[in-house]
């Protein structure tokens, strides 16, 4: 009986010691996060107050008032920007995941000699920093004339996100036994239809997370868009935040306001795609 | 009418054949089972029929048509996994009804067949549920639910019975052979298992490195094995060989132990065999079937017994070689116990030593 007792106190703190270590742990990922949010909603002098306000005095919607205000109150174009950055992500990701399908498929699916040299080689080209790569693209596009355009914006994302999406899906359909695609070609299926029938379906959490991440990484990325997007044409929001810069000042508040509304879209869709895509996916149609 | 013909049918892997010319005829509505031991070349002969390999050479029929260049799906066939490949994310209805729902019949049409075939295999409960919340030989049913449904000319199976338990794959294959009486469809099976392909099959064909060795009945591969290998493939516990040379009249054994030569087996003076008998066919005294007309007796101490209920298994050394026997109406015995025993030679084999070719005329 004893030793049931101490075994169970030996739990129950061992459980308070996870719940402990995994707080602390969320606290140091998400305050920067929360951080934000809240700088958002505060005045500036208490933003910038010495020693910092923990606990916020005062909530307004001052700086979010200003954004969408006129150019000489400190307002920016916040709609051309998220306009301009849902084009461009959206589109790369479409096209980044139909290359990586078709390509993730073939690896999966065919016998490909130096298939490990050829994936080492798509994670080198993302080994490359993306400021390293922006004067090159700059001179390039400049050349071809498609600097500040959606299209060469569309491009290099497609470029960055092909590697990684190729790599992912091709994970996912090789969890996908091939015996699937044979049924469904017995069952009456052409090649084509025992694709989208069958082992797209079957992968397409997987495939719906290697868009997720395509996305992201589009929505987020600074280094290049900040070299290539030049005005309103194409600038997206990442690069926007740079318009609260100055001279001598630095908006914090307007900052933090547009960098929740870059946050609120990508958050959205996320929960969005995962809830309809990988919700009440059940495996088990191949005994394991 | 759908009788399955194989012509020289090749399969090489770049320059490595794995299946080498072999021809086949199967009639309608016959159940054939290929076995073999594992990488014999069994699952890319029945591939190939359902089209899910290219053939190298020779020529596939079905019915009456060459399908040699037809894609699975114009080949009227059904097939059966050994995973047995439902689709995860369709309920048992959808995975039943997928066939004909890609076939555009009516939704009615879908229903009724879908309902027939879930009532012959009793899947009825579990029409809604997906494969993932199914049993191994819940999964198993409803894979061979979906090869009914279309009512194909043939039925290919692949090893369907050996993710399941023991237990299961006997019950099972009395449901596949109660379904082919029902149905009585022609069906290609693939197995490893001599017993599945003995109790199902009404031909079996036993494949080697991707040849075809024998092809007969099951009695007739049972009792006239053309080879050695045949010989220990069928049958359980695996038929006794030992080597022997046939002098004088006599098959003399490594040990100079004489037999009399099996009556209806073709040797010449002085050639090397290997002399084959069942544990059937030797018995101790007194626990062994009425004697037959051609008889010989041998001591062999016993050294391991495996009692079985209405026989025992006894492990005894002749001439050097470990032999099973096996005794009726069992009584204990001691291990080291020599006891005597029958040797019924017109029911025992004489195989040449070198090619293993069996010499019975
Ligand atoms: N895709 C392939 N490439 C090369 N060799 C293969 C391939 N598939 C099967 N083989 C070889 O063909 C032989 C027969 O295989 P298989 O028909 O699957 O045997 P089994 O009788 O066990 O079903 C095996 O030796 C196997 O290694
Ligand atoms: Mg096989």
């Amino acid at each position: 009986m004893d030793q049931g007792r101490t075994h169970r106190i030996r739990r129950r703190l061992l459980k308070g010691g996870h719940f402990l270590g995994l707080f602390l742990a969320m606290s140091i990922i998400c305050l920067p996060g929360l951080w934000v949010v809240l700088n958002s909603f505060r005045p500036t002098v208490e933003i910038m107050a010495k020693p910092p306000v923990w606990i916020p005095t005062e909530l307004n919607l001052d700086h979010y008032r200003a954004m969408f205000g006129g150019v000489g109150e400190g307002g920016v174009p916040v709609l051309t920007y998220f306009w301009n950055s849902m084009i461009i992500s959206l589109t790369s990701t479409a096209i980044a995941l139909l290359v990586g399908m078709a390509g993730g498929y073939a690896f999966a699916r065919h016998r490909i000699p130096g298939k490990a040299a050829i994936f080492v080689g798509l994670m080198v080209t993302r080994a490359v920093p993306g400021v390293a790569l922006s004067l090159p693209l700059f001179i390039l596009f400049g050349r071809i004339g498609i600097i500040d355009t959606h299209f060469g914006m569309i491009l290099v994302y497609v470029a960055l996100n092909v590697p990684f999406t190729i790599w992912l899906i091709d994970g996912f359909f090789r969890q996908v036994p091939k015996e699937l695609a044979e049924a469904a070609e017995i069952d009456g299926c052409t090649r084509w239809q025992a694709f989208w029938k069958v082992e797209f379906p079957v992968a397409r959490a997987g495939i719906a997370s290697a868009g997720i991440f395509a996305f992201l990484t589009s929505w987020n990325e600074y280094a290049l868009a900040s070299q290539l997007t030049r005005s309103l044409n194409s600038k997206t929001m990442p690069v926007g935040l740079m318009d609260f810069t100055s001279q001598f000042t630095l908006n914090w508040g307007g900052m933090c306001a547009l960098a929740v509304l870059m946050i609120i879209p990508a958050l959205v869709l996320t929960f969005l795609v995962q809830k309809h895509l990988i919700a009440g996916l059940t495996f088990g149609g191949v005994k394991g | 009418m759908a009788e399955v013909v194989l012509r020289d049918v090749v399969k090489t892997y770049g320059a490595l054949p794995v299946v080498h010319a072999i021809n086949l005829d199967i009639a309608h509505g016959e159940f054939v089972v290929l076995v073999g031991p594992s990488g014999c070349g069994k699952s890319t002969t029945l591939r190939m029929i359902a089209g899910l390999e290219d053939i190298s050479g020779g020529e596939v029929r079905i019915g009456d048509r060459m399908v040699n260049d037809l894609p699975p799906r114009d080949r009227n066939i059904s097939m059966v996994f050994q995973n047995y490949a439902l689709y995860p994310h369709m309920t048992v209805r959808e995975n039943l009804g997928f066939s004909l729902h890609i076939a555009k019949r009516s939704k009615p049409e879908i229903a009724k067949a879908v309902a027939e075939a879930a009532d012959i295999l009793s899947l009825t409960p579990l029409l809604d549920r997906k494969p993932g919340q199914l049993s191994g030989g819940q999964r198993q049913r409803v894979a061979m639910g979906r090869a009914i449904v279309r009512h194909p000319d043939v039925f290919l199976f692949d090893e369907p019975l050996s993710n399941l338990d023991a237990k299961l794959r006997t019950q099972m294959r009395v449901e596949i052979k109660r379904l082919h009486q029902k149905v009585g469809t022609t069906i290609i099976y693939v197995t490893h298992d001599q017993v599945e392909a003995m109790t199902l099959a009404d031909r079996i064909v036993i494949m080697r490195d991707g040849h075809i060795v024998q092809i007969g009945t099951p009695l007739e591969v049972f009792e006239r094995p053309v080879n050695s290998f045949v010989a220990t493939f069928i049958g359980s516990p695996p038929m006794n060989l030992m080597p022997a040379t046939v002098t004088g009249g006599a098959l003399r054994l490594a040990d100079g132990t004489a037999l009399p030569l099996p009556p209806g087996l073709s040797a010449h003076e002085g050639q090397a065999v290997q002399f084959g008998v069942r544990a059937d066919n030797i018995m101790p005294e007194g626990h062994s079937l009425p004697p037959t007309a051609h008889m010989a007796h041998v001591d062999m101490p016993v050294t391991l017994t495996e009692p079985l209920g209405t026989e025992t298994l006894l492990f005894g050394t002749l001439a050097g070689t470990e032999v099973q026997a096996k005794m009726l109406n069992p009584r204990p015995v001691r291990t080291g116990e020599v006891l005597r025993f029958g040797i019924a030679l017109d029911k025992c084999h004489l195989f040449d030593a070198e090619t293993g070719a069996s010499l019975r005329v």
